[in-house]
């Protein structure tokens, strides 16, 4: 669902044309980059290091620290102008398709839109035993710097943990009535996370009514970003995905206001008694 | 360079009036909560402490599926006879039996569902196998020992780090044969103390991985052969630069009690292991860690190792001025279970650290009256200071300042070891120019104001002293709430505030959590000669 920016010809100036590094002066395309070359500190390797500083574009390029790292690494910072020109109405950028909230907000939104906790079952599926993408994802500890959704206070989070079995992880998200179902998927040998995929969405949409099946989302490095159709799943994150993005889109797909398009209708359910 | 006199000795860090009855009320709570605990650690058993026991025993190695060899006896014995008595008395009791020549064999056997287990028959039977469980035991404590007295001829060879802290860094490649250089490179710059960080991961496994290993996900398995191999590197690099290097890792997860006695047997020097870090943050159950933790605090006493604790890790989740107390009260917790397993003093790394939001009025004087307490209510611990890593936001000038000013904190408290902190935190693994330059920060900030203790006094009744009595008063209350509190299902308050989320806002209770089921409340005749060892103080 990417999206294209091509500023339109009304916007200010500044975001079309050509601009270049803005150091004191405008044009004057300074940059200042620091780097490390595996090179023993000696002229050579300030020759080493501006040669670098060309070939990335930096013309009149200024060496103004260089310092040994040990006896075979050197450490450089180097002041520039660069040649290179920015074009700014060629710039592309592909959206996210949901705005990413911070923990104060998604447990706000939750609270107002749900008026309960939303709940996420978790799991790795088959026989894969690699925790590490959903724990990193679930539990407090987190990932990236990033709190786990546990420690959400408005999502309630049961992870199953290792080697789960599809129709137990049926039965728990039933159980649980999870609004969202988490699988990660480390194992990629003969495409087991594929396999393994597929036929938990297939096993979902098997055992819930059209329309009430919780959201699936799959999780694991070696997924596609884009096969979630193919998958049978709502969402697919790849590596590098933060606690904080999966509850973002979390709040994005299921507490979405009436009137935003990508959030899924969902049936109001009566009030738990407790959480 | 000159390095100062003051710098190299620093003076005693400036002193805090506390109210020292105040003090002592905060230990005597934090001792009322934690004996029940004792207890009940006293009272169940776990299968890591059991395979700990088989490890000291001398069965290491794995089967070509990589399962150790004492996870499988472990496991055959208790499907026969139950975890309840121990399973030392079983084994040996076999092996008595002639069921397998040696303790490898057996397990080999059992793993095939070859070996049948039984409690023994009569009085002079069972006296029998545990005697020979005590010897078999006894050889890896002995081991334990030597390493101890190897550690301490080392490092009187060499020579201790001439200045306080020690500077504490972190390598983390996923392969041993990468973090080995990477280690004596770091030594070589000036690091004190060397932890692997491990695989992300490892806690939840209910094995400890074999061998040498060159995968793992942002950091490397602990693993025997691991240790030994790092802790060689280290002794070779400790030769060249004169200074005994120091080697940790963490005893935590589900195989703490077995990690520790790894670490004893291959010399590492440092532990991270905290009371509640795993309930709290991995979800592992109460009981079971409590269990785990008391066995591998019992090894670390016995091996010299010093632990350090998690109270960091608070900060990281709660706000680090609302919260200064529960890391007060953690501490307290952590020394009360340290001293009660047999830790001494100079053994406990106490852990804090500067997270306080750079962009509150006054956040270091703040840093400093938190550290002033930790430093003065635990004056013969060496404390672990820990770098910013909440507020370090990917600008990476204005984290190389907060870092600064967290090694300046460091500096004018007198902390003992200083985590160092890295201005690419949350953004990169540390590239080597950042480590150089995080360096470069502590040398600086030691040269420059290492003396600083000798002249900052905070004022009497000042913001900083009045800061430490409040944060101290708000934790003496918060242990009398918790000791106050029903002593619900469990009988244990801690166990009720724990699973009430009283710390780090996370609701653990007793009865949930990973590696409950290897978790078994002791029989009447429940043997375990490493741990009869252990609180004999003999050999």
């Amino acid at each position: 669902m990417s999206e294209r920016h091509t500023p339109g010809s009304g916007e200010a100036p500044a975001r079309t044309g050509v601009v270049r590094p803005y150091g004191d002066m405008t044009g004057d395309g300074m940059v200042q980059v620091s780097f490390t070359l595996p090179v023993r500190h000696d002229k050579r390797a300030e020759g080493a290091a501006l040669q670098l500083a060309a070939k990335m574009g930096l013309a009149p390029a200024l060496l103004v620290h260089a310092k040994a790292m040990g006896p075979d690494h050197t450490f450089f910072v180097v002041y520039g102008s660069v040649t290179h020109l920015v074009e700014l109405d060629k710039v592309e950028v592909v959206e996210r398709d949901f705005p990413l909230l911070p923990a104060k907000d998604v447990n706000a939104t939750i609270k107002r839109t749900l008026r309960r906790p939303l709940v996420v079952v978790g799991a790795c599926i088959g026989t894969d035993a690699h925790t590490v993408g959903i724990d990193a994802i679930l539990n407090i500890k987190g990932f990236a710097g990033e709190k786990g959704l546990e420690y959400y206070s408005e999502i309630t989070v049961v992870n199953l943990g290792a080697q789960v079995l599809v129709p137990e992880l049926v039965e728990e998200a039933r159980a649980h009535r999870a609004d969202a179902v988490l699988v990660s998927q480390v194992v990629t040998q003969r495409d087991a996370h594929i396999a393994n995929t597929t036929q938990m969405s297939a096993a979902f949409r098997e055992a819930y009514p059209a329309g009430r099946v919780p959201l699936l989302i799959a999780g694991g490095p070696r997924f596609e970003e884009g096969s979630a159709g193919d998958l049978g799943v709502d969402r697919v994150f790849g590596k590098g995905t933060t606690p904080g993005e999966v509850a973002s889109y979390l709040v994005h797909a299921l507490c979405g206001p009436a009137d935003s398009a990508p959030a899924r209708a969902r049936p109001p359910r009566p009030e738990r008694k407790s959480a | 360079m000159r390095v100062t006199s003051t710098a190299a000795r620093p003076a005693p860090p400036p002193r805090l009036e506390l109210d020292e009855e105040v003090v002592r009320r905060a230990r005597r709570l934090a001792e009322r909560l934690g004996q029940p605990v004792v207890e009940l650690a006293r009272s169940h058993t776990t299968v890591s402490v059991e395979r700990a026991t088989l490890r000291l025993a001398g069965l290491a190695g794995a089967d070509h599926e990589r399962v150790p060899w004492v996870n499988h006896l472990v496991d055959a014995v208790r499907a026969q006879v139950g975890l309840e008595h121990g399973v030392t008395t079983p084994v040996w009791d076999a092996l008595r039996r002639d069921e397998a020549p040696d303790l490898l064999t057996l397990a080999q056997k059992a793993s095939a569902g070859g070996v049948t287990f039984r409690l023994p028959q009569g009085r002079g039977e069972a006296t029998g196998a545990r005697r020979a469980a005590r010897a078999a035991v006894r050889p890896g404590l002995r081991r334990i020992d030597r390493q101890r007295a190897a550690r301490d001829r080392l490092i009187a060879r060499h020579g201790d780090p001439q200045r306080r802290p020690w500077i504490y860094l972190i390598v983390a490649t996923g392969d041993i044969h990468e973090d080995i250089p990477q280690a004596q490179a770091a030594a070589r710059e000036g690091a004190d103390v060397i932890a692997v960080i491990r695989s992300t991961g490892q806690s939840l496994l209910d094995y400890v991985p074999e061998g040498a290993t060159r995968e793992g996900f942002a950091g490397t398995y602990a693993t025997q052969e691991n240790f030994r191999l790092m802790r060689a590197a280290l002794d070779d690099v400790s030769k060249e630069l004169g200074r005994y290097v120091r080697l940790t890792n963490y005893a935590s997860g589900l195989c703490m009690p077995e990690i520790a006695t790894l670490a004893g047997l291959e010399r590492l020097d440092m532990m991270l292991n905290d009371s509640m870090y795993g309930i709290l943050f991995r979800d592992i159950n109460p009981i079971r860690t409590f269990v785990d933790q008391r066995f591998s605090r019992q090894v670390h006493a016995r091996a010299g190792i010093i632990i350090n604790t998690g109270e960091d890790n608070y900060l990281t989740t709660a706000d680090a001025v609302e919260a200064a107390h529960t890391v007060t009260v953690s501490q307290l917790m952590n020394e009360f279970f340290g001293r009660e397993a047999g830790l001494a003093d100079w053994q406990l790394g106490l852990g804090h650290a500067f997270e306080i939001n750079p962009d509150l009025e006054d956040s270091f004087r703040l840093e400093l009256a938190h550290a002033l307490l930790a430093r003065q209510l635990f004056p013969d611990a060496p404390l672990k200071w820990m770098p910013p890593t909440k507020h370090m936001t990917g600008d990476i000038f204005r984290g190389y300042l907060l870092d600064g000013f967290f090694n300046l904190v460091g500096a004018m408290t007198g902390q003992s070891i200083l985590l160092v902190g890295m201005m690419t935190e949350a953004v990169v693994t540390p590239f080597l120019s950042d480590r150089d330059l995080a360096l470069q920060n502590v040398r600086y900030v030691q040269r420059a104001a290492g003396g600083l203790t000798e002249d900052f006094h905070p004022p009497r009744d000042g913001f900083i002293q009045t800061r430490a009595r409040q944060v101290l008063s708000e934790a003496v209350d918060l242990l009398e709430r918790i000791t106050d509190e029903d002593s619900g299902a469990t009988g244990v308050p801690l166990l009720e505030a724990i699973a009430d989320g009283t710390f780090g806002l996370m609701k653990r209770p007793a009865d949930r959590g990973k590696g409950l089921d290897g978790v078994a409340r002791r029989a009447e005749d429940y043997d375990n000669p490493a741990i009869t060892l252990l609180e004999e103080g003999a050999t």
